[in-house]
């Protein structure tokens, strides 16, 4: 319909979002007018409805059984990405490194395994600094930092993880002063009579930093979770602390895997392989909760292929630290001579541990990065939420709506 | 006086506290909204916000602002709609309305879609006069009368939108919402966001240190963090670059402070004041919630069953907002989320599950440890 002659200077309408258009154009969904009903209905029976009706693996040439009316405002985001960027993964990551190699160095500490503990303490105070320094770098005003300082927040996950982070910290800043002192054979620090109390605090500073440890793990889910953005939120309210412990487990034994002796990192790869386990087990559970909307993101584009690769070094990873755990128990004997024996598993532990570390890595970049991916289209909003307003309509609770008739 | 908000098992309490002024808020009557954008450019102005973007068309209509930003506090959304759209609206609309409520008498005109074309092209492609189009009230306003431009009482001037069946223009002016229960916030770790006096919520630039969780807090994608790059124009001389312009509160998140400077000296926000068809309406909040029952019943009662009020409902997901509104159509046609929640509301059962998922964390660490006893 051309109402002016000037109509064709103008830039083709995106109206309905630019899938929509590549999937027909305009007149192509302009089916029956009760959309919101049609909506509402396939948002209600849940997922495989349009969404899984496409290519396996994202194809989106292949015809819609049924396509799904969709507006939008020019197909502009409606919710905003939060300004977080490499920083922000790198902390999620390291956050969870220290959590699980403070744990580490604690049982290290208790079950008699210097190597463990050593190496352990200082992946802990080495991944605390470097993930604070990132977390510090990303703020708009980093000078500010201390503001954070002023209030303890329970309705701010950002505010408790800056406590959290702190105390863990200070438990893991002495114990590895401790550490450093004894690699340096008691010379390095001026400490003089000081250094009994040092060591004397070495129980409690790693009960402390052990105490905060799985909170440091698990309170970034929450930070997640807590925001609108649809695929952070859907993960946080179905399971996403599940999957971060685990891949902070992974992380923690597979560091310690590579950076301790074989004989000594038997509970490194436990943990770690229990890390991989409910990783797996906990990702695949809160996708089968999730919107298909609020899934695809953690499928598509670069975060996808991040998850993917995570996926493929989870499996690596859990195959070589088995192996290790084999040959170390079947070998036990000989580990203490046989230098080939030795050899080789420590290598295979080391190239494994590392695939474990990067597995949990590419998992918390995968995540952030789909994040902030599903806030570009306002699909991943819209639908969403239309479902579940449509399916607490047809629960029949209509007074919860924010869009109301009068 | 201020409602009690506090929901029972919530986190999300929107830090309410007895306050010495009645909660203040908008209602946004966007059936009489012209597209002026003289709200814009009085909240630019007022709050002396830098520019936004680099003057491209983005080809929306005639919305070249794009969206609420840092430096964008007040947006006008220009949607343009076919017959079928409108019908849909209208359609969605009656829904609403019927949702386990009293009906309203739908819209009785059916020869409109008997004829080919209606309004002003079915006018002119027939030769038809002006007969049957929506007339222009008289205002009988003599310009240049001493008062006649002062604002007066539009109170009585018909301002049913004209009811075009072919094609409309849908015209809104955004805004923070000020919500009841504010994400943005409820996850500042800084306090930098607090809640006034007024039961608005601004954010204390000297104190916020950019950690931008505010911007993922809010489902309505309105606070945002104001970075260099926001800033750059295609102005830039040799002599002065962008990053030495005078930005105020660069790296901090910046929105909406629904003028609380003009507040606190008992002026009335920049955008209501300048509105000159009363779109944008302000006042203690109670009454603008009143007033937007009153408009849209009117509406109804006129047959326009495509309008709704948006943020009207304590019960909806973030327990109501400040700001009201009064749309023509479904929420994500204007780019407004169609059921929101704040996500803190979620918060006790995260923190159960983040709870759980530590204890586990433990456990395993112990058994890990237990395992691998050497004898
Ligand atoms: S609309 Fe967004 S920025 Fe405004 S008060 Fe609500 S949550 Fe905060
Ligand atoms: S960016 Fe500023 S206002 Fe927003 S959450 Fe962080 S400290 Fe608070």
């Amino acid at each position: 319909m051309s109402t002016s002659e000037y109509d064709s200077y103008r830039p083709p309408e995106p109206e309905g979002g630019r899938r929509k258009r590549r999937r027909g154009g305009r007149g192509g969904p302009s089916g029956p007018d009760d959309s919101g009903g049609r909506r509402g209905g396939r948002g209600g029976n849940g997922r495989g409805g349009g969404w899984k009706n496409r290519g396996a693996d994202g194809n989106r040439e292949m015809p819609m059984v049924e396509d799904v009316e969709f507006t939008s405002y020019y197909g502009r985001p409606i919710v905003k990405a939060p300004p977080w960027g490499d920083e922000i993964g790198t902390y999620l990551f390291l956050g969870g490194l220290a959590g699980g190699s403070s744990l580490l160095g604690f049982g290290a500490q208790l079950t008699d395994r210097p190597g463990l503990r050593i190496a352990s303490r200082m992946t802990a105070i080495a991944a605390t600094g470097i993930g604070g320094a990132a977390l510090v770098a990303d703020l708009g005003r980093p000078e500010r930092f201390l503001n954070m300082m002023r209030v303890v927040k329970v309705s701010s996950p950002m505010s408790l993880g800056t406590w959290i982070l702190s105390g863990f910290g200070v438990g893991s800043g002495v114990t590895f002063a401790i550490e450093l002192d004894r690699i340096t054979g008691e010379k390095l620090l001026p400490l003089g009579p000081l250094r009994k109390v040092l060591h004397a605090m070495e129980t409690p500073a790693a009960v402390e930093s052990a105490f905060f440890a799985t909170p440091l793990a698990a309170y970034t889910a929450v930070l997640l979770g807590a925001t609108a953005v649809p695929t952070w939120n859907a993960a946080g309210r179905n399971g996403l602390p599940y999957v971060f412990v685990s891949s902070a487990s992974m992380a923690a034994g597979g560091a310690a895997m590579a950076l301790a002796p074989v004989a000594e990192t038997g509970p490194a790869r436990l943990l770690a392989l229990a890390g991989t386990a409910g990783e797996a087990y906990a990702m695949s559970a809160m996708r089968k909760r999730m919107h298909p909307a609020e899934i695809d993101p953690l499928d598509d584009g670069e975060p996808g292929h991040k998850l993917h690769r995570a996926e493929k070094l989870l499996i690596a990873g859990a195959v070589g630290a088995a192996a290790v755990e084999v040959g170390a128990r079947v070998f036990a004997k000989k580990l203490g001579g046989g230098w080939k024996t030795r050899a080789v598993l420590r290598g295979l532990s080391v190239v494994s541990g590392a695939a474990l570390a990067a597995a949990s890595a590419y998992t918390r970049f995968g995540v952030l990065e789909a994040g902030i991916e599903s806030t570009k289209d306002p699909r991943h909003v819209v639908e969403p939420q239309r479902a579940r307003l449509e399916e607490r309509r047809a629960r029949g609770i209509t007074d919860d709506s924010i869009t109301t008739g009068r | 006086m201020s409602t009690p908000t506090i929901d029972d098992g919530t986190l999300a309490d929107g830090h309410w506290h007895d306050s010495a002024h009645s909660r203040k808020g908008f209602f946004t009557d966007t059936s009489i909204c012209i597209g002026c954008k003289a709200c814009e450019v009085a909240c630019k102005e007022w709050n002396r916000n830098p520019q936004d973007g680099t003057f491209e068309l983005l080809g929306s209509s005639y919305d070249n602002t794009g969206s609420l930003g840092a430096n964008t506090w007040r947006h006008v959304a220009f949607i343009e709609q076919d017959s079928e759209r409108i019908e849909k609206a209208r359609e969605s609309g009656r829904k609403l309305v019927n949702l386990g409520m009293p009906t309203i008498r739908p819209r009785t005109d059916e020869s409109a879609a008997a004829q080919p074309l209606d309004g002003a092209l079915g006018a002119a492609a027939e030769g038809r006069t002006s007969a049957g189009l929506p007339t222009t009230p008289e205002l009988n306003v003599d310009l240049l009368a001493p008062g006649a431009l002062e604002p007066t009482d539009l109170s009585n001037v018909d301002t049913t939108p004209p009811d075009t069946a072919d094609f409309r223009w849908l015209i809104s002016s955004d805004v923070c919402k000020h919500c009841t229960h504010a994400g943005c916030l409820d996850v500042c770790p800084t306090g930098a966001l607090f809640r006034t006096e007024f039961d608005t919520v601004v954010v204390q630039n000297d104190v916020c240190n950019g950690c931008g969780t505010c911007v993922a807090g809010c489902p309505f994608g309105v606070i945002e963090r104001r970075d260099d790059g926001t800033i750059n124009t295609p102005t830039d001389r040799d002599d002065r670059k962008a990053a030495d312009m005078d930005v105020p509160n660069a790296g901090t998140a910046n929105k909406c402070t629904l003028c609380y400077d003009r507040l606190v000296e008992g002026q009335e926000p920049a955008c209501a004041q300048t509105c000159p068809t009363q779109s944008i309406k302000f006042g203690d909040r109670q009454d603008m919630v009143e007033q937007a029952h009153d408009r849209v019943a009117e509406l109804h009662a006129k047959g326009l069953t495509e309008a709704r009020l948006y943020g009207a409902n304590p019960n909806d997901g973030v327990g109501g907002t400040g700001s009201v509104f009064l749309l023509l159509d479904e929420p994500e046609v204007y780019g407004l989320p169609p059921d929101p929640r704040v996500a803190t509301k979620d918060l006790p059962k995260m923190y159960a599950n983040a709870g759980i998922a530590a204890l586990g964390m433990v456990a395993a660490a112990g058994l890990a440890f237990l395992g691998s006893r050497r004898s």
